[in-house]
């Protein structure tokens, strides 16, 4: 990698609100490069050698662990697996106790994901490594909203653009308890993108319109006309007993992805999700395995080389912002 | 039994808001007792405190503060919360019953007192719980709980939820003249929110709290207090929506009071920038829109009391994520510079700026506090009002530093609390 290529600065990757275009631009470049390290006969490189990575998981989450883990394999690091549920937070460790045991094994990079929202930045007041939020409680999930961006990317060419300017964007379902939905929806407004927000009013955040610069429909027809790109989101099932919703059967009719409701849209657009799908809940099987419109596996391909991608920044940010420091002390 | 002293304070600014009066003058405390105010002579043998540039005003009274002990001493002790009223000039601290056992029974309200007469650093006036265990459930027994040394009754740190209970409450405690504080805020509509609802808790992904639950409960109990005609006061205010409610109902005449705290009147949701547990609070901060409103209330007079809520918490409490912070902020040694600060800002006036959070929740709860009337104890603070200085934990005395103020600049610096004729603490 051209270390002129690596216009990150930060320390940390916390959201994808705040971050400009260039940052987001400087990890979907590097995101293409490393995806070919991952069609390479021998997968590895040794670009992060000698450092140390480690996944905190306090939610069970098997494919973004498993995709980080294997970011860091592939460039080299020493990727540490931390499944907060078999371990000591289990014994009612706090957080913070986590953290002092974690700091003592100096860690370069730490990867949270916590169901609590804010949990990576409180992270970052009590530990010395760039931290990656890997999905907090309902806040931000940024690495799958930049493989989201990365697939979208691959597929401007058949919408007709160059760029996110001017495209229409649905993000569908329970966008009040989605991280996926905030962390696209910041960044897709950053980069020119028109967002809708579509679902129940239930699950819509307070004054959306106002914080994340889009639109809000509660009608799904109404939500799909014209729109580039659907990303579903997941329900889980709970809603229904927190009287956010009456019925599975009303949610499907009312707001599921249906074949029907995606000829309403354009007829390249692409259909998305953060997986794992409910099918027959939030989407119909036939949409989501239609293989001309769905790009589900892609996106998990793509996440694949977006972790590498960020680790890769935060490792060489982290290590230059530390030279920094130890020349200005 | 405390030790009662005399004391003269020489050529402060007197300004006493239950008599409308602001001055330059002396003050003679004999025994405990304020005997004169006025250009008097100092009497031989007495100590004199030079007062030259400082306002004397009576000593604060703060009707809202969570003392912990007995319980969770961990967090505070009465000894160090009374400690801490000292330092930030307040002579008379009313404190709620959310202890351990909760204060429910006459003979926790005698340790309490007890307690507090022992480290003498402040009056301690204990508010009783309105339901046995803070559950909402059995009336305590209000007449006994009131002849024991309780105030006012409330549940505070839970919202008395059952309508027919609180109906109840009304109506039974009028046969003592007993007040009824309420910490309003509806469960139901408050779930998991550790925030307020609104542009900032949709960005940080932390569940809200709208301002319903608080307009709601408020709402409610107004019509109970219509049907019973109990004297009712609203905990720490916060939304301006339950600030209209009220003003309503003492426009009817309603005997209906309500008290905001310093951090509601100057800070809002923003505050909690990256996810500050420190800025975390039942009720919530709310947006800029309410704190205008509660300004413009205390301006008008609807909002009479000026309390802080003092809720110490130990640091394990604050650190930990946003959602599982406790709830709370101390803000005994911040009142009277968040105060001033709404004075320089040109909010209200001194006088009544110190009317609420001296002589107004005196009245509230019956005392013979918070006035420099000759007669009355010698509870005296005097302070710089000019003099600056910053927030930080380690400027403050309580055993908890948990300040939603730490690292503001602010105005205004108590030198010296006296209590009964006593110096309790002397900047220093």
């Amino acid at each position: 990698m051209d270390p002129e290529q690596n216009a990150w600065t930060r320390r940390h990757l916390l959201g994808m609100d705040g971050l400009a275009r260039h940052e987001i631009g400087a990890i979907l470049d590097s995101a293409q490069a490393f995806r070919d390290v991952n069609y390479r006969e021998v997968k590895k490189v040794p670009t992060l050698r000698g450092k140390t990575v480690i996944n905190l998981f306090y939610e069970n989450s098997t494919r973004t662990r498993t995709s980080f883990e294997l970011a860091g394999k592939r460039m080299s690091a020493d990727v540490i697996n931390i499944s907060a549920s078999s371990s000591s937070a289990a014994k009612g460790e706090t957080l913070l106790d986590t953290m002092a045991t974690l700091q003592a094994m100096r860690p370069d990079v730490v990867v949270l994901r916590h169901g609590d929202s804010g949990a990576p930045h409180f992270l970052t007041r009590h530990l010395d490594a760039g931290i990656v939020n890997a999905g907090d409680g309902q806040h931000e999930h940024p690495t799958q909203s930049l493989l989201d961006l990365l697939t979208i990317q691959d597929h401007l060419e058949e919408m007709g653009k160059t760029n996110f300017e001017g495209m229409n964007v649905a993000i569908c379902g329970d966008v009040l308890h989605s991280r996926v939905a905030r962390s696209n929806a910041f960044a897709l407004r950053t980069l020119g993108a028109n967002v809708r927000f579509v679902g129940p009013p239930t699950l819509m955040p307070s004054q959306a319109e106002k914080v994340f610069d889009i639109k809000v429909h509660h009608n799904m027809e109404e939500g799909l006309e014209e729109v580039d790109v659907i990303i579903m989101l997941r329900l889980q099932l709970e809603r229904m007993t927190a009287a956010y919703l009456p019925s599975v059967r009303e949610y499907f009719e009312y707001w599921g992805l249906t074949r029907e409701r995606l000829e309403l849209t354009q007829p390249h657009a692409l259909v998305m999700h953060p997986g794992p799908i409910n099918r027959g809940v939030e989407i119909a099987s036939d949409v989501a395995d239609n293989p001309n419109r769905s790009v589900i596996l892609e996106q998990v391909a793509n996440g694949l080389a977006v972790r590498m991608a960020v680790l890769y920044h935060l490792c060489t940010g982290a290590a230059r912002n530390a030279a920094q420091l130890g020349e200005s002390a | 039994m405390m030790r009662v002293e005399s004391l003269f304070i020489r050529g402060a600014r007197v300004v006493d808001p239950a008599h409308a009066h602001d001055g330059v003058a002396d003050i003679l405390i004999v025994d405990g007792v304020i005997r004169e105010i006025g250009k008097l002579a100092a009497p031989a043998d007495i100590p004199v405190i030079e007062a030259d540039g400082l306002i004397a005003a009576p000593g604060l009274v703060d009707m809202h503060v969570h003392l912990r002990e007995p319980g969770f001493e961990y967090k505070e002790t009465i000894a160090g919360g009374t400690r801490a009223a000292a330092a930030g000039g307040v002579t008379s601290v009313a404190a709620m019953p959310n202890t351990k056992p909760v204060n429910d029974d006459p003979s926790v309200t005698g340790y309490m007192l007890d307690k507090a007469r022992m480290a003498g650093f402040a009056n301690l006036f204990p508010i009783g719980a309105i339901s046995k265990g803070l559950q909402g459930k059995e009336l305590t027994e209000i007449g006994l709980l009131k002849a024991a040394g309780c105030v006012a009754f409330s549940d505070d740190g839970l919202p008395l939820m059952n309508s027919g209970i609180m109906r109840r409450a009304l109506d039974y405690s009028r046969a003592f003249g007993a007040l009824i504080i309420q910490h309003a805020e509806d469960s139901g509509l408050v779930g998991c929110g550790c925030m307020n609802e609104g542009e900032v808790a949709s960005r940080l992904g932390l569940p809200g709290i709208p301002n319903a639950s608080e307009d709601i409960l408020v709402e409610r109990d107004i019509r109970l207090v219509e049907l019973t005609g109990g004297r009712y006061h609203v905990a720490h205010i916060s939304s301006g929506g339950a600030v209209a409610s009220v003003a309503k109902a003492q426009e009817k005449g309603l005997k209906v009071t309500c008290e905001a705290a310093p951090h509601h009147l100057v800070l809002n949701d923003t505050d909690v920038g990256d996810y500050d547990t420190n800025a975390k609070m039942a009720p919530p901060l709310r947006n800029k829109r309410d704190v205008h409103a509660l300004q413009e209330a205390l301006a008008r007079g609807t909002i009479g009391v000026i309390a802080t809520d003092h809720a110490p918490h130990e640091e394990d409490s604050k650190r930990v994520p946003f959602c599982h912070a406790a709830n709370g902020v101390v803000g005994l040694e911040t009142l009277l510079p968040i105060t001033l600060e709404l004075v320089n800002q040109g909010v209200l006036p001194l006088s009544k700026a110190l009317a609420a959070i001296s002589c107004n929740p005196a009245r509230l709860l019956g005392l013979d506090r918070g006035t420099l009337t000759p007669g009355c104890m010698g509870d005296v603070v005097l302070f710089d009002p000019q003099e600056q200085w910053t927030v930080t934990s380690q400027a403050l005395h309580g055993s908890s530093k948990n300040t939603a103020f730490a690292e503001r600049a602010v105005k205004g610096r108590v030198k010296y609390t006296v209590l009964a004729g006593r110096i309790v603490h002397q900047e220093g």
